[in-house]
């Protein structure tokens, strides 16, 4: 990468969605990534799992800038993530710029995080009127037909409290979808769901990848891993362990660490 | 459910038969016989109590209905009510931006915000109001400008700053401190997925405050307010000490000067101040149901919707009654599951 042109210039058809090179994070002395690298092609649904503590959530809030790194490198799109890069210098971004770089990348958080004081439908249209400045009646119209495609149509107007887990997180995935972005980061989405809840939300998942949206998944669901993944990773105490196509991960781990975890789990 | 019935029957198939209708309990309710002869003395010492104030000649009742609508309570009543209203809104207005301060990641600012409030929440109210008085003595004139050079324009403060302000701003100062500490808890107490969530659909800092977090946190700040609201209502019979004397208290101790009977005058006054606090404990109530959006189940009012304030949720005991019920109807959450 060694144009120095500040401004995302058109990205290059080939570049990978998402490139990671040495990534690493420290809180304190504590170090939860250790040089990760890694790849998301444009259009790949890539699974990532591991013991709880293993540095896959914060890989991927490293990627949409909610946690800073303390080194390597960070792309999406062919940009850098929180700096820009001028004269062979880096700068890091001014908060408006971050934002900017967000609202192209939606989260899906494991506690939902919808906004409690908003029906479902205000959860969807806040960023777009806010963040976008579109015309209300548009983005109304946009976050129904969202809502629909995530099967809430008649829940439009509830509040999140009064609308189960499963539901509230197909909410919080119409509202991520809302700001078309062109990847999504999904961090435990189903974790905190009561299981007979589990399987509607991945369904929303599966019809998403289907579509050809490139995600990035946190997940315990070895079934959607290998039904729908490109590619999973396997992490534990901060490092990638083994990464490859899900089928031959799962079903033939070359590590001792991955089939460690995977006679637990499976 | 068992797991043979749900290995059984396939799924969707038939209806599982209804299990027969559970037998309600029919007990003898315990009694609470205390109870009942404690209720009945209270209610008898109170009666004693209101009957003796009635007859007795020093309340002078009399007196009470002459100057209770005197035109010169009712003015020093609405004095009063302004001077609650203009302290109050600066209040609020300056104790978000400390509360603000506060939590900045900026320590310089951090720390002039924790000044603040060590000053002005570390000295009595009486003695503030005491000194915005002498100002004029201390500051005698308010120059514009920038420092060192001649001012754009300068006042003289004996002129600009009559007592009515300077009662204003001494109570909206004081009042700051407070509503700055209710503030900060309010925003602690949203939760942090909040502000992610917000931050990673892009939302600036600016939008995150002013449509989610503060939104949020008004359900923990409004009932403290509330409560400083009526407090400050109460504190404005100290604006004697700036020395501004047309509030309801001062008036009425004025009066009382010149006719030498002060019980008549004192109980005036408390009338008016609690017609006022009930008015704000109403607004209030809609207040909190305002901003209970969402979250509106664990509200004390919807358990009885007969209740006006919400200072009066509570259910009185009655002698020999049943207990109150409280039954919420099943409609009550409209998702009608979960």
């Amino acid at each position: 990468m060694n144009d120095t042109n500040t401004t995302a210039a058109a990205p290059r058809k080939d570049a990978p969605m998402v490139l990671a090179e040495q990534v690493s994070k420290s809180f304190g002395s504590n170090e939860v990534l250790k040089s990760i690298s890694l790849e998301v092609k444009r259009g790949e649904v890539m699974c990532l799992v591991g013991p709880s503590g293993s540095g896959k959530s914060t890989f991927l809030r490293c990627i949409n800038h909610l946690e800073v790194l303390s080194a390597g490198r960070l792309s999406v799109d062919g940009e850098l993530i929180g700096y820009r890069e001028a004269n062979g210098k880096l700068y890091e971004m001014a908060p408006k710029e971050a934002a900017k770089q967000r609202r192209d990348i939606g989260m899906v958080f494991q506690r939902f995080n919808l906004f409690p004081h908003m029906t479902a439908l205000q959860n969807v249209m806040e960023a777009p009127i806010r963040v976008k400045g579109l015309p209300k009646a548009q983005v109304e119209q946009a976050a129904r037909d969202l809502l629909a495609r995530v099967g809430l149509a008649e829940r439009a107007d509830y509040y999140p409290a009064h609308l189960s887990g499963g539901q509230q997180q197909r909410v919080a995935i119409a509202r991520a979808l809302a700001m078309e972005p062109k990847l999504m980061l999904f961090d435990e989405p189903t974790s905190a769901l009561d299981p007979e809840l589990v399987g509607e939300v991945l369904d929303v998942m599966k019809g998403l990848a289907k579509s050809g949206m490139t995600m990035i998944v946190v997940t315990h669901e070895m079934g959607f891993a290998r039904e729908v993944a490109d590619s999973l990773v396997f992490m534990d105490g901060g490092v990638v362990v083994e990464a490859g196509d899900p089928d031959l991960v799962l079903t033939n781990p070359q590590h001792r660490r991955t089939q460690a975890f995977l006679s637990k789990v499976l | 459910m068992s797991t043979a019935e749900r290995s059984g029957a396939s799924v969707g198939q038939t209806p599982p038969t209804p299990e027969p209708a559970s037998v309600p309990i029919k007990a003898i309710r315990l009694r609470h016989p205390w109870r009942a002869v404690f209720a009945v003395l209270i209610v008898v010492v109170f009666v004693l109590v209101l009957v003796d104030a009635a007859f007795r000649p020093a309340y002078d009742w009399p007196s009470v209905g002459k100057y209770l609508f005197d035109r010169r309570i009712s003015q020093a009543a609405l004095v009063t009510l302004e001077l609650t209203v203009y302290s109050m809104v600066i209040a609020i207005i300056l104790g978000v931006i400390l509360a603000v301060m506060r939590l900045s990641p900026n320590p310089v600012v951090k720390s002039v915000a924790w000044f603040y409030l060590w000053v002005f929440r570390g000295t009595p109210v009486y003695v503030q109001l005491t000194i915005w008085g002498l100002i004029s003595l201390i500051y005698s004139s308010i120059d514009i400008g920038i420092p060192f050079m001649e001012p754009w324009v300068s006042f003289q403060t004996q002129a600009a700053l009559n007592t009515f302000t300077l009662a204003i701003v001494g109570l909206a100062l004081n009042e700051a401190a407070y509503m700055a500490e209710i503030v900060r808890a309010g925003l602690l107490a949203v939760d942090r997925g909040q502000d992610e969530a917000a931050t990673a659909l892009g939302m600036s800092w600016a939008q995150t405050m002013t449509r989610v977090i503060l939104p949020q946190s008004m359900r923990v700040i409004i009932p403290p307010t509330g409560n400083e609201v009526i407090s400050m209502l109460k504190t404005t019979s100290l604006v004697t000490a700036v020395p501004f004397s047309f509030e309801l208290f001062t008036r009425s101790r004025d009066i009382s000067a010149e006719t030498f009977n002060p019980i008549p005058l004192l109980i005036v006054a408390s009338l008016w101040y609690l017609f006022f606090t009930s008015i704000l404990m109403v607004g209030q109530h809609f207040l909190e149901k305002r901003f209970a959006r969402g979250v509106g189940d664990r509200q004390p009012e919807k358990k009885e919707p007969g209740a006006v304030t919400g200072a009066f949720t509570g259910v009185m005991p009655v002698i020999g009654s049943d207990p109150p019920a409280i039954v919420l109807p099943p409609k009550d959450r409209p998702g009608g599951q979960r």
